[in-house]
């Protein structure tokens, strides 16, 4: 198991009050896998991947409680210097928008070969050739004239490819993808996500997904974790969760999506809005929009019960509650 | 059905650079020639990835940029170089409902004041029907009415773009530009406006122009729809025969690169090679042959025209 | 569309909100949190109080002095002494207050509706309009603005009036400049594209919409001008334009005092004191206003 995290609890102090984006977050991914960590805006999914990589700023965010191990190790007791080490290296991210997530004054060759440089103490001639190859492998044309050149001559396409180029030229145990493909056309996102399943194969890379589109998760991910209101909900193998969701949040998020291949009068909808996370209800999160509930649900927040091998946060299947 | 609008070779090319004697000037060519129609109380959508221009010609038939060629007949009546007050007149005939909801309100007026701007400005009703007939619009949208007082940084994404429709519809349009209206929010509430456009549409009889880059949304909502690519429209048709079967390489690509939200549908999926051309320095001939499979040297040299191919489906290729 | 109603009529949508709170009062709220903010905002409310009420509180005339009481240190019955004509320099303190604030407030109300409409204008249409506001407004920026103050003191004239008018003049292209760049960040947004397509013209666009919208930065600046303005017109009364005597104007009883500085150094520090503390109190207020506007607009 390359990554196990813990009950873990992000805060937020802002001047409105604290805001816990993570609430206690458990989940596991086993090396080679593909897991993807969905959920809507105020889920918690991208704050828990910036947890992980040690990226929450300290005010005015903080990590109050929890495990994150990382090949056994628990990241969350490692100093500064030690996590600087393994970011780019060990654990690697994407990020959404590739355009401020490149520097506009380096060239793309020393952006990428910086990580080996630092990391694997290359000299830079080899780090060139390695980048080189890199770029081949994530598809970019003429390598050789692209190392010169800067972000900003390149396409949103490209430049997503460098950075994945930057993010697994260290061939990392794990790559945290943050909605990598939000950004791009269609056209584009599908050759991102054909690149990505390519280099799963080559480079053996574990990957954690953050995204909220489920087609996305439904071609690329091996296992799903749902996330709600900064809790996980309901996880599955990428199978099961679409053919049989648990949880009422994650059945309306299927139905609501237009499919291409059938024809609806009206969409099924997820009726209200996420609560605001200052002023949490008492009970379930997704109560007053759940379809399904209870007279408990408003009361209680539900705990997590194991169905079939699936983790799933529900009244409904809840022995006690029938 | 009669047609509410036509538009006829319309063009937008913005101006890049201004050398210094007026030589060498470059043009961004955004929209590139278009004809289409759209019947009253129809949704024709338009659909291309960035850089189509698919909002650009939202923009122009709702006033807001003055095409450089070509004409738009709202209702028999060319509107495309009107007079700044002639246009302002429009106001009651074409509105527009906008992306980003965190942008299109006002962040300094009351949801009260949006909603009943519009009304004020076009004397829609007298002055003392204009709170009853905001409370009236608000319910429309599904936005309670003690809301009325907040401003818009006290609500989400999907309430915003509620508000911003209420707005749409304040001055009774005949026809609403619909620019992307869903894609900045979140899918579970995606699905929450699309219903209530679809339902607004049905009691007020409107006609949507709807622009997405999203073929599934598009479908839902649309009875016609257009793909746009570089600034021309490569295929035009109805919902189900575009859909069923798509004749143009670039729809062909397009429809196929969707993730289908089922993981035992495998993915037969036609990739694309390389990036969409910049629309300042398109390819001859036909803009799409740099990146198609079916390329041929007459592809190359000239610029296929929009044909009627089947009954009421055009494609612009050289393979029919 | 009772469907619609009912679906979405949820309590917890209630919950979400508190009572809504007006953009002044949230405001008001930070800018109460600064302490520094405050103490200059108070000094300001004195100052103002003093110059409308000044009259009734002091002790002596201004503008007329007993020669036999000249050059006083401060005592019991003169508190910061008396100048070279025998007049008390508190009364004279307390009556150049009225004139500080009056040149400062309004030198600077003159200039920033004068550079608003400009600058407006010239962000809002572009093109032509632009230019020539603009390159107007950097031939007078192209100027020392002390020196350009100077030389329209002496075309226009000596007096207060005139010392109004020539510092608006020279502050004019500075408003100009941050109104145009506010239009110019604002001028796409949706909320303006919208207020297009509804049906409003071009003013009500400017000044309702996008004005409102990007005050923040031209509030502090006109604050901090203020302060400017104040330093200016001492400026001016020191170098014996401007103010004229027996008129009391701080810049001028600093300009008269200088003679005596070794002996009677009470005519040159307490004039010295009232212009440092009045610009101190308007900076303050000012650095607070940009403060609490700008938290605001990150929002």
């Amino acid at each position: 198991m390359i990554l196990k995290v813990e009950n873990l609890v992000t805060k937020f102090h802002t001047k409105e009050g604290v805001v816990n984006a993570v609430n206690g977050v458990d989940f596991e991914l086993e090396k080679g896998e593909v897991v993807a960590l969905v959920g809507e805006s105020g889920s918690g999914k991208s704050v828990t991947s910036l947890s992980i990589m040690g990226l929450i700023p300290k005010p005015p965010g903080e990590i109050a409680s929890g495990k994150i191990l990382f090949n056994g190790e628990d990241l969350l007791n490692k100093t500064t210097r030690e996590m600087q080490d393994i970011r780019g290296n060990e654990i690697s991210m994407i990020f959404q928008e590739p355009m401020t997530s490149l520097n506009p004054v380096f060239t793309i060759g020393k952006q990428i070969s910086e990580s080996l440089i630092r990391h694997r103490n290359m000299k830079k001639k080899e780090a060139m050739i390695k980048t080189i190859e890199m770029l081949e492998a994530v598809g970019i044309p003429s390598p050789n004239e692209r190392i010169k050149q800067y972000p900003h001559q390149l396409s949103g396409g490209m430049r997503q490819r460098i950075m994945i180029a930057i993010a697994l030229i260290c061939e990392p145990n794990l790559l945290i993808a943050d909605e990598p493909t939000t950004a791009l056309d269609v056209t584009i996102q599908a050759q991102i996500l054909e690149l990505m399943m390519k280099l799963k194969k080559d480079f053996k890379t574990s990957i954690l997904l953050i995204t909220h589109d489920l087609g996305v998760v439904a071609e690329v991910a091996d296992k799903v974790v749902v996330m709600y209101c900064g809790r996980v909900v309901e996880t599955g193998t990428v199978n099961e969760l679409f053919e049989n969701p648990l949880h009422p949040y994650t059945y309306g998020l299927i139905e609501s999506i237009p499919k291409i291949d059938s024809e609806v009068d009206r969409l099924f909808m997820i009726e209200g809005n996420v609560p605001n996370p200052l002023n949490m209800p008492s009970g379930c999160p997704f109560e007053s929009r759940c379809n399904r509930k209870l007279s408990i649900c408003s009361k209680k927040l539900p705990e997590i019960n194991v169905v079939d091998g699936r983790k799933i946060r529900c009244h409904l299947y809840n022995e006690e509650v029938k | 059905m009669k047609k509410l609008l036509e538009v006829k070779n319309l063009k937008m090319h913005f101006l890049v650079n201004e050398s210094f004697l007026g030589k060498n000037k470059k043009y961004v060519k955004a929209v590139d020639g278009l004809d289409f129609y759209i019947k009253k109380g129809e949704t024709l959508g338009l659909v291309g990835e960035s850089g189509c221009g698919k909002s650009t010609t939202g923009k122009m038939l709702a006033n807001l940029l003055v095409p450089s060629n070509g004409e738009i007949l709202f209702q028999d009546r060319d509107i495309a170089n009107l007079s700044r007050r002639e246009k302002r007149k429009l106001a009651t005939d074409i509105q527009i409902i906008f992306q980003d909801p965190y942008a299109s309100l006002n962040p300094r007026m009351t949801v009260e004041n949006i909603v009943s701007e519009p009304l004020k400005i076009n004397n829609i009703v007298p002055k003392d029907q204009i709170e009853k007939e905001v409370l009236r619009l608000l319910d429309c949208v599904g936005i309670p009415s003690f809301y009325r007082n907040r401003y818009p940084h006290e609500f989400s994404g999907g309430q915003r773009q509620r508000i911003g429709i209420a707005r749409a519809l304040a001055l009774r349009p005949k026809l609403i530009v619909c620019d992307e209206p869903v894609s900045a929010l979140d899918v579970s509430i995606q699905a929450q406006v699309l219903n209530l456009l679809k339902d607004l549409q049905e009691e007020f009889n409107l006609t949507y122009l709807f622009i997405a880059h999203g073929l599934n949304v598009v479908k839902h909502i649309s009875d016609r729809v257009g793909v746009m690519y570089l600034g021309k429209i490569v295929e035009l048709a109805d919902k189900k025969d575009l859909y069923q079967e798509p004749l143009h390489p670039y729809s062909q690509a397009l429809l196929s690169a969707i993730p289908i939200p089922d993981p035992n549908k495998a993915q037969k999926r036609i990739l694309l090679e390389g990036d969409v051309p910049s629309p300042i320095n398109p390819p001859s001939g036909c803009s799409f042959h740099t990146r198609c499979r079916f390329a041929t040297e007459k592809c190359k040299n000239t610029s296929p025209e929009l044909k009627e191919i089947k009954s009421n489906h055009f494609v612009a290729c050289h393979k029919y | 569309m009772e469907n619609i109603v009912e679906e979405i009529n949820n309590e917890t949508e209630e919950k979400y909100f508190d009572k809504p709170i007006s953009p002044l009062k949230e405001i008001w709220y930070s800018l109460s949190k600064n302490k520094l903010a405050m103490a200059g905002l108070i000094i300001i409310i004195l100052l103002i109080l003093i110059a409308l009420f000044g009259d009734f509180i002091m002790p002596y005339d201004p503008c007329v002095g007993e020669l036999s009481e000249s050059l006083q240190k401060p005592s019991s019955t003169h508190w910061l002494g008396t100048d070279e004509q025998g007049r008390d320099v508190l009364s004279r303190i307390l009556d150049g207050t009225k004139i500080s604030l009056r040149v400062g407030i309004t030198a600077v109300a003159i200039a920033l509706s004068v550079g608003l409409t400009l600058g407006s204008f010239a962000g809002y249409y572009g093109g032509k309009i632009d230019m020539l506001i603009m390159r107007f407004m950097d031939i007078i920026l192209a100027f020392p603005s002390m020196l350009l103050a100077i030389a329209l003191m002496s075309t226009l004239g000596k007096g207060i009036d005139k010392a109004i008018i020539a510092i608006s003049i020279v502050t004019i292209p500075h408003y100009a400049r941050i109104v145009r760049g506010s239009i110019l960040s604002v001028k796409e947004s949706e909320y303006v594209q919208a207020a297009r397509v509804i049906g409003n013209n071009d003013l009500a666009i400017i000044f309702k919409h996008i004005l409102p919208n990007v005050l923040a930065p031209i509030i502090v600046r006109a604050t901090l001008g203020i302060s400017i303005a104040i330093l200016d017109t001492a400026a001016l009364g020191f170098l014996g334009l401007g103010v004229q005597p027996p008129y009391a104007e701080w810049g001028t009883m600093l300009g008269s005092g200088r003679a005596y500085f070794f002996n009677a150094n009470h005519l040159v520090l307490f004039p010295g004191l009232a212009i440092t503390i009045t610009v101190l109190a308007f900076n303050l207020l000012g650095d607070g206003l940009r403060d609490a506007l700008d938290p605001k607009l990150q929002k």
